[in-house]
């Protein structure tokens, strides 16, 4: 039996347990223009998002973008100003954060000193007053499901940063929540840790595939790898939403380009619109293929998004769709080699793996870039 | 060519000059105490076992342990104490609870206020308390007036009540001083995420808050009893009748009766009542991981 059978069993198997179980569906989250005021400050104005059953979807932007009030305001500790939240099909924006039966990991882990890992893991049945046989089958099922059995007597101050934040969200699911809010999770965590973590709650969220999880942070990394949509807020709005994939490969606005992943924006000085939604681009006196995923139409002032992993040394690359450029600089980082090249008044960033002898800098060279991974960002739409 | 003595002499750096024993600084202050606390102690010692001169006996101690105005004294010391401090330590909570979690205008001002009351001095209170509550006080005046008493009908502040409610009007901010400082070092991030669980606020009082803040609340707590066993201005500006405690009874038998010797064996057993509570303190905070934050 899986971990995952273990927990629906320990979860429906028992009167307490029932309890414990969410109802199919009943764990989208809806904000319905939701805004929050303080004072003459609005850190967040007219959120309209979606989070369905299920998903994991990330909220990323800068510090003071309103994402981390988003969260909030979801989990009752932020009192919309305007607007309302619901979770599933009731609406909770009045309701106390305790009657909304959510899960929340934070960054600083926020595990009670006091009490061993066990009794942490176990204060939400205890405190839903679920029976104790269930608690007692549930609890070690949780700390299993994120490896953590092993330390369930051991205190807080016992365990390392990447331990301790297992230990939190061990806590989190135990108490099957409809919906599990995940507040910068791994930010107190160094590299190496936050990628096994970013491993395990991709592992995790397998296994309870009907979680719906909201997810915030400003690592772009962690954003791609783990959510099915992704929102970047700015300024307190959502900037743009959108599925993974398709916001990374066809960022609707500037900001988004350059906040999800590395990309060059060029000026485009003219293009036209051609079949298969894309266009033929003029930059600094060359003429390359591009997407054209927003349907921008040749009057609209555009940018040409290219990725820097996207772009390739040309001389074993097709004839079409090719940029001069002066290197600039060229700097070795091991498993990549990061280029810096001059196009006009444009500087392009490129990276390429470290294989042969690298371009030298002052020598033109010529890449290649492929029209697919190439797209038109509209260049006013992120004005305010 | 310099030698292997030459280089070592090179390499060493020079002695530093000869310092005193430690021990040496320690005879001032040492001498100092001796002087004025541990000489008189041993004077009150002395003269608890008998008048200079005579043999040491234990005949004042039995005759004054024995007797029921040390009894009613002792009595009256403990129940003050424990009952004072008892409501030091929820009204402490209460107020602290407040200043801490609820959010109001004025909760720097609270803090201030803490500050100013325990600077003041004790009698103070207690004469407020007599304009207040006192026979002739404004609640009295007023009730009198109203309602045509031909007595005042308010008389607990000439009761142990009374002296109860003084103590705990004083000294509760010397609970609230340590446990608003406990409670600042509490994440806020705890609080959110136990409601989140799903706990009500009694339950992440009991099982978050009230455990973390619990050294800080023994330590409040101890003072207090410490404070209370001992407090003598307070009972003797209410003058209440019939409440008699130690440090009153020494002060009768000393000043009043001119009894040395017996004024020394309730001082003695005063003493001993301290240094035991202390004890137990000290136990109790060590206990409750009063040693993590460096309280024992």
């Amino acid at each position: 039996m899986s971990q995952a059978q273990t927990l629906e069993r320990v979860a429906d198997g028992s009167p307490g347990g029932s309890r414990l179980a969410a109802a199919a569906g009943a764990s989208r989250i809806h904000f319905e223009g939701i805004s929050v005021t303080y004072g003459e400050t609005t850190v967040l104005e007219g959120l309209t998002l979606t989070v369905n059953p299920g998903e994991i979807v990330a909220l990323i932007g800068p510090s003071g973008s309103g994402k981390t009030t988003a969260l909030r305001a979801v989990a009752g500790f932020v009192r919309p100003s305007a607007g309302r939240i619901s979770i599933g099909a009731r609406d909770v924006t009045d309701i106390a954060p305790h009657e909304r039966n959510i899960g929340m990991v934070v960054q600083n882990y926020a595990l009670f000193p006091h009490m061993t890992v066990a009794e942490n893991v176990a204060f939400g049945l205890r405190a839903r007053h679920i029976a104790s046989r269930v608690v007692a089958e549930r609890v070690p099922a949780c700390l299993d499901m994120v490896g953590m059995r092993a330390y369930a007597q051991r205190y807080p101050r016992q365990l390392s940063g990447g331990q301790q934040q297992r230990v939190a969200i061990a806590r989190a699911i135990a108490v099957k929540p409809q919906v599990l809010l995940l507040d910068e999770p791994l930010s107190a965590l160094d590299t190496q840790i936050r990628r096994a973590m970013v491993d395990e709650i991709a592992r995790l969220h397998r296994d309870l595939p009907e979680l719906t999880v909201l997810y915030v942070t400003h690592d772009q990394t962690e954003a791609l790898t783990l959510a099915d949509h992704i929102g970047i807020m700015r300024d307190g709005r959502l900037q743009a939403f959108d599925r993974t994939r398709p916001l990374y490969q066809s960022p609707p606005t500037r900001f988004a380009a350059e906040f999800l992943g590395r990309a060059n924006l060029l000026a485009v000085s003219k293009f036209l619109p051609i079949a298969y939604g894309r266009a033929r681009v003029s930059i600094a006196g060359m003429s390359l293929e591009a997407r054209n995923p927003h349907s921008l139409p040749p009057e609209r002032r555009a940018l040409l998004c290219i990725r820097p992993h996207h772009l390739r040394l040309a001389a074993a690359s097709p004839a079409a769709n090719r940029l001069l450029a002066a290197v600039e600089s060229v700097q070795w980082q091991g498993e990549v080699l990061n280029l810096s090249l001059g196009i006009g008044d444009d500087r392009l960033l490129m990276t390429c793996p470290p294989g042969g002898s690298p371009p030298t800098i002052g020598s033109r060279i010529e890449v290649f870039c492929d029209p697919a991974d190439v797209s038109l960002v509209p260049e006013d739409a992120d004005r305010r | 060519m310099p030698t292997v003595a030459d280089i070592a002499a090179f390499c060493t750096l020079p002695r530093r000059p000869a310092q005193p024993p430690r021990g040496l600084w320690l005879i001032a202050p040492s001498l100092v105490l001796a002087v004025l606390f541990f000489y008189p102690l041993a004077l009150i010692l002395r003269a608890a076992f008998g008048e200079e001169g005579a043999p040491a006996s234990l005949a004042a101690f039995r005759e004054v342990l024995g007797s029921v105005l040390f009894l009613d004294g002792l009595e009256h010391t403990v129940v003050i104490a424990a009952l004072s401090t008892l409501g030091c330590l929820v009204l402490g909570f209460t107020l602290s609870m407040a200043i801490a979690f609820v959010p109001f205008a004025g909760v720097k001002f609270a803090g201030r206020l803490i500050d100013a009351i325990i600077s003041l001095p004790t009698f103070l209170v207690t004469l407020a308390f007599t304009f207040v509550y006192g026979s002739a006080g404004l609640l009295n005046a007023g009730l009198m007036r109203e309602f045509g008493f031909a007595l005042p009908p308010v008389d607990f502040l000439y009761s142990q009540w009374g002296v109860i409610l003084a103590e705990i009007t004083v000294y509760t901010p010397f609970v609230m001083r340590p446990l608003l400082a406990a409670f600042s070092t509490i994440e806020t991030a705890q609080i959110e995420v136990a409601s989140s669980l799903g706990a009500r606020p009694w339950r992440i009082v009991g099982h978050i808050i009230l455990p973390a803040a619990l050294p800080a609340l023994l330590a409040g707590g101890s003072l207090c009893l410490l404070l209370t066993v001992n407090e003598f201005g307070i009972v003797l500006f209410i003058g209440a009748k019939d409440v008699i405690t130690l440090p009153l009874l020494i002060y009768g038998k000393a000043i009043q009766e001119f009894d040395y010797t017996s004024a020394a064996v309730i001082a003695v057993v005063n003493v001993a009542l301290s240094l035991a509570l202390y004890a137990v303190y000290r136990g109790v905070l060590g206990r409750f991981g009063g040693a993590r934050a460096g309280l024992v």
